[in-house]
């Protein structure tokens, strides 16, 4: 048989899937490794689901996406962050936030294109640059700084293939937030170069310690940021996959012809479910932000109590601690924590080298757990 | 301040030392606050939320609640308060409300049997002056209350470890 496209058979499998393998076969496990919400979608965005199915909402919707729920995202935008996109031209809803990463970096890249990603980051960014004929540029960041991006460094992995930097803030896997004056360094950099920023801001809703900063938003950033958002974290809809990318409209434009002949459109049902999600299930999202916000004081704390030094999370629900005092690379640490307390955690390399020495753990689960999860991580770190 | 006290209401059993780190507030002024309320009386008290129907240790013993509408005869002066209160005071009566509508007010009753209930309406709530007449509904299964989801619970779909 002729050899299968060698970008795709070169992508190693997820780092994730091993521990994923391990875990499923264990009774008994606190998982720390999920990396979605605990809360089910809002009883009334499943309730607004429901009755779009028993009304016949079956069907495909346009290219883009419903109007409604554009209009819906462009005015939830400009009401939160003061940013200004067109519903019409400058908006589209995708299969979440997944498919509109795939999407932008189809669209931007021509092949040999660089894209800057700084790591530790979600470990969909550096194969989705591959597979759309990219290639990826990692720049390290440093848990000392918070994991905020150095535009200092950013600018020596600049080369004159470069075509654009990808971030996530706030972050899988750090739940680091992007200090505004990093993303504006960034914006300067990428007007410097004429570069292209790819701006993955799902966990928006999510931030603890200060307000989120919508890079679009930012002097200069508009004309050259593409903003990737959706609904799976702050609405607990990850299983709808819905989301939306905001960009100018001549990079909206081409990501509708991708979608159009590839994925058609997001489904018809979870767009419906979006709109309820946008017109009224406020309350429940933040209540929901207020219930991580309390469970991430705890266990940061209590990580801190146990001798592993953590990092201030200040987004997402992830909390990625040092685990270097234990002697172990992060692999084996989470392996030998998986064997001997059941507690799965993912190990940080997997999401970049800079992520060696921190495991991440997802504090999406409730609060018995984690401390249960803290004191098995006590005993197991003692018996070391 | 507010805060600590919806997370009471949602687990009375949270300590004070994790109230604090969930609030970001200092211990001691969590300790002082809940005192406080206790003193008062804001909090009146801490209790368990049992869904008796889950409890089989004697399948024959069970709770009968029912909801009880009384129409009263109003008295100058008090309106429908001493009646209210006259009601509140039995021990079987678990909530009492005065409501809009065709009836006046509306109370839940526990009982050990259906019948203990009905000698209570016909020969307690019926014959205190003024209680011009009853309507008596029995619940025959609990779903929620006060909050409170009794249904079973859906396991975690979720798988144990996800990017």
């Amino acid at each position: 048989m002729k050899p299968l496209n060698s970008v795709i058979a070169a992508c190693p499998p997820s780092g994730i899937r091993r521990f994923f393998d391990i875990a499923a076969d264990m009774d008994d496990v606190i998982s720390l490794g999920v990396g979605e919400p605990d809360f089910v979608t809002p009883w009334r965005v499943r309730e607004a689901g429901i009755y779009a199915l028993e009304h016949g909402y079956t069907t495909y919707t346009s290219n883009a996406g419903l109007p409604k729920l554009r209009e819906l995202i462009c005015a939830d935008l400009a009401s939160r962050y003061g940013a200004t996109y067109d519903p019409g031209a400058e908006c589209l809803i995708t299969t979440g936030v997944s498919e509109g990463l795939d999407l932008v970096l189809r669209v931007l890249l021509n092949p040999g294109d660089e894209v800057i990603v700084p790591e530790p980051c979600y470990v969909a960014y550096e194969p989705c640059v591959a597979f759309a004929g990219g290639t990826p540029v990692r720049v390290p960041t440093r848990a000392d700084d918070g994991f905020a991006i150095d535009a200092d460094v950013v600018a020596t992995a600049i080369t004159p293939n470069t075509k654009a930097i990808l971030i996530g803030s706030p972050a899988n896997p750090t739940g680091a937030v992007q200090p505004r004056a990093a993303l504006e360094a960034l914006v300067r950099l990428a007007e410097e170069h004429d570069l292209y920023l790819i701006s993955d801001e799902i966990y928006d809703r999510l931030t603890y310690t200060g307000a989120h900063t919508c890079l679009g938003t930012l002097p200069g950033a508009r004309e050259r940021t593409v903003l990737l958002g959706g609904f799976s974290k702050a609405h607990a809809m990850t299983g709808w996959r819905v989301g939306w990318i905001c960009a100018p409209a001549a990079v909206a434009e081409l990501c509708v012809r991708v979608h159009q002949y590839t994925m058609l459109c997001a489904p018809h049902v979870s767009q419906l479910a979006a709109v309820e999600a946008l017109s009224g299930s406020d309350d429940d999202v933040e209540a929901m932000v207020a219930d991580y916000d309390r469970r991430r004081r705890v266990f940061v704390k209590g990580l801190r109590e146990i001798g592993l030094d953590c990092p201030e999370p200040g987004g997402a629900f992830y909390a990625f601690p040092s685990i270097r005092a234990s002697g172990l690379d992060s692999e084996t640490f989470a392996e030998k924590l998986l064997q001997a307390e059941h507690v799965a955690v993912v190990p940080g390399g997997v999401f970049g080298p800079s992520g060696e020495g921190h495991v991440r753990c997802s504090y999406a689960t409730a609060l018995p757990q984690l401390e249960e999860a803290l004191v098995r991580i006590d005993r197991f770190l003692r018996a070391l | 301040m507010r805060q600590i006290l919806e997370l009471l209401e949602r687990d009375a059993q949270l300590s004070p030392d994790t109230i604090a780190t969930m609030l970001d507030l200092p211990v001691e002024q969590v300790r002082e606050a809940i005192s406080g309320w206790e003193a008062s009386g804001a909090i009146r008290r801490y209790k368990a939320v049992v869904d008796w129907d889950a409890v089989d240790e004697d399948p024959t013993r069970e709770t009968v609640t029912a909801f009880i509408d009384v129409s009263l005869a109003p008295a100058r002066g008090v309106g429908f308060d001493d009646v209210a209160a006259r009601i509140a005071r039995f021990p079987e009566v678990r909530s009492v409300y005065l409501v809009s509508g065709s009836q006046d007010l509306r109370c839940t009753v526990d009982g050990a049997t259906i019948r203990a209930v009905s000698d209570f309406v016909s020969q307690k709530l019926s014959t205190i002056d003024r209680v011009r007449s009853t309507a008596t509904h029995f619940v025959l299964k609990t779903y929620k209350r006060d909050g409170d989801d009794f249904a079973k619970a859906e396991p975690d779909h979720r798988l144990p470890v996800t990017p």
